[in-house]
């Protein structure tokens, strides 16, 4: 059996202490949405939208628009992290590549990329095909600019004693440029995730069937409040989870590295 | 990319040539600085050219992608029927504003984080457990709360902007150097003194590019809603274009949405480039 550390206490408290706020936030919004100063079409309470969050997974709706979503955001941010990776070590190593895509990287990087979304359905329908590009769209542009930032800060020293070792081109690649620059390319990919999800959840929003976005949307038409705010709180949850899971990533990836040892 | 303008500028003016123009020199690196322009920009010549050519040439139908110059012509049509100018300001208005009270709650929110223990302990993982959230989420709520109009999108920037500001903030202020403080509290200065004084400067950059992911995140969430649910706005104006079949119409409010946030971007960060001048 196991004993109780003194360290396991503290680390105990310590996590309790962090969950304290959240207890508190939630007990506030309970009494609050039961005091009547809101109807409970403004704000229902927590306890009742957990309810309808039970219901929904017991109906087993629940696990199909998480699938859906999931699915469409991960696949999303998977086409946009190799391709954003791939193009950025292209335009890091060629010039006529930094020429032509330069430019284009720097000018589409800071738009608001969701504004293409009709456009998109205009030519790609409204299935999964457009909603996946849309978000490989608007989550690609991080990662080409930490691909390409992350391999030009690589120390010369680096790649001359890997040439002189008689590192061919390839292998210079997979094994020097590419570790030396995933801090960056990592911190590229953890700005990606989200607005892969700020934009799943949009264009589900925006053209309806399977998808959180799209039930919540649904909920809204039919004013069913319940519905909409455990759309909101599956959403945060899936948010948050994946948001843990890239920086759990992060640090098993870069434990090799200055930074995962600080930690 | 400054690396691209500074070469290959005209000579300087020098007296060697003997002549009262200091106008030629100026002139020859206007021309050349816009040389330079015009190679760093060309692919996206080329891009729009291309654009023109698949569809006159019929590679794509001219009803999925409209010629350039139809497109075009549709935006001064636009322009002068006031529609594009009526729904950019109201959208212009709703960015602001919700980023407006995004920077000066979401600010003071770190600042507060970061200079007061209590503080820091009971927002802290609220701010952790909320800042990951697909902000997009919110926008059903909103309209829930405050209607089709303005107050909604307001209250969604809001929502969406304060955090990146509040980390960027804390972030900031939490790095500022302790050496600083103590030498402001010993020469007497208190409380607010110090904090707009030291913390608020040592902050600044860190803050600025909290601000900066925020008015990005603006732009997204302002479309996003408009075009959701909206009687007006820039997202509004491109549902119903598409919903009517008016393509290049479309086309033409989706290009100038794209391009006003790319400028805000480049505005503010040449602001902010001027801003911090002080630190070098």
């Amino acid at each position: 059996m196991a004993r109780v550390t003194d360290a396991m206490r503290r680390r105990f408290a310590w996590g309790a202490a962090r969950l304290a706020p959240v207890v508190t936030l939630l007990a506030a919004w309970e009494i609050f949405a039961r005091s009547g100063a809101v109807t409970p079409f403004m704000l229902p309470a927590p306890s009742a939208v957990t309810e309808r969050i039970c219901e929904d997974a017991l109906g087993g709706d629940l696990f199909v628009n998480i699938g859906a979503t999931l699915y469409r955001a991960l696949m999303g941010f998977a086409i946009a992290a190799v391709g954003g990776v791939v193009l950025g070590a292209v335009m890091a190593r060629n010039a006529l590549a930094r020429w032509f895509f330069d430019p284009i990287i720097s000018v589409g990087f800071p738009m608001p990329k969701i504004a293409f979304l009709p456009v998109i359905i205009l030519w790609l329908g409204l299935y999964d095909v457009s909603k996946i590009t849309m978000v490989v769209l608007d989550a690609i542009f991080p990662v080409v600019t930490a691909t390409v930032a992350g391999i030009a800060s690589v120390e010369k020293e680096l790649l001359w004693s890997a040439r002189n070792m008689g590192a061919k081109d390839r292998e210079l690649l997979w094994q020097i440029l590419l570790p030396a620059a995933l801090p960056q390319i990592l911190t590229g990919l953890q700005v990606a995730l989200p607005i892969a999800l700020i934009v799943v959840v949009v264009t589900e929003m925006q053209m309806g069937g399977y998808g959180l976005g799209g039930a919540m949307m649904q909920a809204s038409r039919f004013a069913n409040s319940r519905g909409v705010f455990a759309g909101i709180v599956e959403i945060a949850i899936i948010g948050y989870a994946l948001v843990a899971a890239m920086a759990w990533l992060r640090r098993r990836l870069l434990a090799w590295h200055q930074e995962g040892r600080e930690g | 990319m400054t690396v691209a303008f500074s070469t290959g500028r005209g000579k300087p003016p020098g007296p060697a040539s003997g002549r009262p123009d200091g106008k030629l020199p100026a002139l020859r690196r206007l021309i050349s600085n816009r040389s330079n322009f015009l190679l760093r920009y060309s692919p996206l010549l080329i891009l729009a050219l291309a654009w023109e050519a698949a569809s006159r040439l019929q590679l794509a139908s001219s009803l999925a992608l409209p010629p350039l110059t139809d497109v075009a012509r549709a935006w001064i049509e636009l322009i002068q029927s006031g529609d594009l100018v009526g729904n950019g300001l109201s959208s212009l208005y709703r960015a602001g504003a919700g980023l407006a009270l995004a920077i000066l709650v979401g600010g003071a929110l770190g600042v507060f984080m970061a200079v007061s223990r209590p503080a820091n302990a009971m927002l802290g993982p609220l701010v952790e457990l909320f800042y990951p959230m697909p902000k997009s989420a919110l926008i059903p709520v909103t309209v829930l709360w405050l209607g089709f109009g303005d107050g909604s999108k307001i209250l969604l920037i809001f929502l969406g902007c304060m955090l990146p500001v509040t980390i960027g903030a804390y972030n900031g202020a939490r790095g500022s150097d302790q050496h600083l403080l103590w030498s402001a509290r010993s020469m007497g200065a208190r409380g607010l003194r110090v904090m707009w004084d030291v913390v608020v400067p040592s902050a600044l950059p860190e803050l600025l590019n909290g601000v900066r992911t925020a008015l990005a995140l603006a732009f997204i969430l302002l479309v996003s809603s408009e075009l959701v649910v909206a009687r007006q706005g820039f997202g509004y104006l491109i549902g119903y274009l598409g919903a009517n079949g008016s393509y290049e119409a479309m086309f033409a409010v989706v290009l100038t949405v794209a391009f006003i946030g790319f400028l805000a971007d480049r505005v503010y960060q040449a602001v902010v480039e001027r801003a911090l001048r002080w630190r070098e």
